[in-house]
């Protein structure tokens, strides 16, 4: 493949990389088709009864249900925030801009334990019960920062003076974003929206505070974690929802590419 | 241009009002309760400031918080250590090694990266536990006669589980400053005589320490905040600073001493970035 050097060391480097990258998910298929309830070499047998069995287990189901709704909901909100933020920093000028953008970009860099608590503290002083509310809202503070990035790099690419050539043929401001802004951008849009679906679908640390009775499927995955006989039927679903989050992953990021 | 403003302010008012309410008031609120003396009385009300939490923090719980947040710091260092240069040939390798395919090596790497977190470290419990699958591959295979436990519970795990989370992550930042190096510099040192390995320390090394230190820092800063990945792989012997705090507001409800232990790693957390920007110019790298 290559004649300069020793590539050989690195590609195999590379390769069992890859290979240890991939064996847990491997191990969760596995565990997924396993007979037993531990996974315990020989193997004592393959069967698809733990996916049958997850269609009548309405807990886990409701929990996924549960974690589908906060994750559609707080990307929606994180996507239109975040696109807003984005115009504001590359189209208009005023004072607090830079304020905007460290605002804007922290809630990557605040660690998850201390804006789980923060947020526990404020919604128990305003006595306001936890629920798939709050886990939203927590979560749409986090997808905040991704959804900024990722559009912004897309409006930066184009050129404001096509906004001025819509001005200058008597568009107002408001229709100039909506027939030429928006179209520009909306392919980013929709990435930063699956980016911030797979954030909030895979959160855990916030989730884990402010989840009230009603668990996000993470929240509930973590409570059945001690029951051995319980946690292949929840690997079967995170399998599922494994392909459907790679899925997802994929579209997002032909759309961040996309011409 | 009335318009104009009128879409700025109804662009401006929404994250503005969002953030403001949902993240800079929760920090606010937990800043100030870090000062009072007690839970008494409601979350909401005027009390006498006070820095006996932050005087306590020396003190509580027998000096032990503050040195597992020196240990935590301690593993941090070396997971971000590991897996910086763990990632480094890695990063070598699709910058100058993997040719034209290197984009689809990269997003090889990258996809599990996107699957569920606490599946993945779950896995890897599955693999290390006593009952699980190396063990009894190997007491299967009569390596062993009783299974190994010290894979799992401890810090050591947690460190191990850690650095295999954050190599392919921690490999963007030195692909990108590996990438900038012109490939000219290399031709003119061989042309000089200097062999790869001369050529490798003397022109890709120093010229890619912008994305190590980069890497550095992205593995380090979130790695002192980790609660998780301790709570699942580490439990009661392998703890992080992270989950002292977890247990302040859940099992024990001492919520004005778990502001303040949150407040140092706030503090601490935003010291750390703002030196990290010092050594790293952000834009110049994910440009």
């Amino acid at each position: 493949m290559n004649t300069r050097g020793r590539p050989l060391f690195l590609s195999s480097y590379y390769l069992i990389l890859v290979v240890l990258l991939y064996l847990p998910i491997g191990v969760l298929f596995l565990f997924s088709i396993n007979a037993n309830t531990t996974l315990s070499f020989p193997l004592q047998g393959l069967t698809f009864d733990w996916y049958r069995k997850l269609l009548m287990n309405e807990p886990v189901l409701r929990s996924a249900r549960n974690s589908v709704e906060v994750a559609a909901g707080s990307s929606l909100a994180a996507t239109l925030l975040g696109t807003a933020v984005a115009v504001l920093f590359l189209r208009y000028q005023f004072r607090s801009k830079n304020l905007l953008l460290v605002l804007a970009v922290l809630p990557l860099i605040v660690p998850f334990i201390v804006l789980g608590v923060a947020l526990l503290m404020l919604f128990s002083a305003f006595h306001v019960e936890r629920s798939l509310w709050t886990v939203g809202i927590a979560h749409t503070v986090v997808s905040l920062p991704y959804a900024f990035l990722i559009v912004i790099a897309r409006l930066a690419g184009f050129d404001p003076s096509l906004e001025e050539a819509a001005m200058d043929l008597g568009a107002t401001y408001p229709t100039t974003l909506r027939r030429i802004v928006l179209p520009m951008i909306a392919p980013a849009m929709v990435s930063a929206w699956l980016t911030a679906f797979t954030v909030s679908f895979d959160e855990f640390a916030l989730a884990l505070f402010l989840a009230g009775t009603e668990p996000t499927f993470p929240v509930y995955l973590f409570s059945q974690l001690r029951f051995a006989n319980r946690l292949p039927i929840m690997i079967a679903l995170a399998v599922l929802m494994m392909i459907g989050s790679l899925t997802m992953v994929l579209v997002a990021d032909r759309l961040r590419r996309a011409e | 241009m009335n318009n104009r403003r009128a879409a700025f302010w109804l662009l401006y008012l929404p994250p503005v009002a969002w953030l403001g309410l949902f993240f800079l008031a929760p920090l606010l609120l937990m800043a100030a309760y870090s000062f009072r003396a007690n839970m008494r009385g409601e979350l909401l009300q005027w009390f006498t400031p006070t820095v006996a939490q932050y005087q306590s923090l020396w003190t509580a719980g027998g000096g032990s918080y503050i040195r597992l947040l020196g240990i935590s710091a301690g593993m941090a260092l070396a997971v971000a250590a590991s897996a910086t240069v763990l990632a480094y040939p890695l990063a070598y390798f699709l910058a100058f090694r993997a040719g034209r395919r290197a984009g689809l090596f990269l997003a090889v790497l990258l996809v599990p990266f996107w699957t569920s977190y606490l599946l993945r470290v779950m896995a890897w419990k599955f693999l290390l536990g006593s009952e699980g699958g190396i063990n009894s591959l190997l007491i299967y295979l009569h390596l062993i006669a009783e299974p190994v436990t010290a894979l799992l519970y401890n810090r050591t795990a947690v460190v191990i589980t850690l650095i295999y989370v954050w190599v392919p992550f921690s490999a963007l930042p030195i692909l990108a400053a590996l990438q900038r190096v012109d490939p000219a510099l290399f031709e003119a040192a061989a042309d000089l005589g200097a062999p790869p390995a001369r050529q490798f320390l003397r022109i890709a090394l120093p010229l890619s320490m912008p994305g190590v230190l980069a890497a550095f820092f992205m593995a380090f800063i979130p790695t002192v905040g980790e609660y998780v990945t301790p709570l699942l792989i580490g439990g009661s012997s392998g703890s992080m600073y992270g989950n002292i705090i977890q247990d302040f507001f859940t099992k024990s409800t001492d919520w004005p001493l778990g502001s303040a232990l949150s407040m140092v790693m706030l503090v601490g957390t935003l010291a750390l970035v703002a030196v990290a920007l010092r050594f790293i110019d952000v834009p110049r790298l994910i440009e």
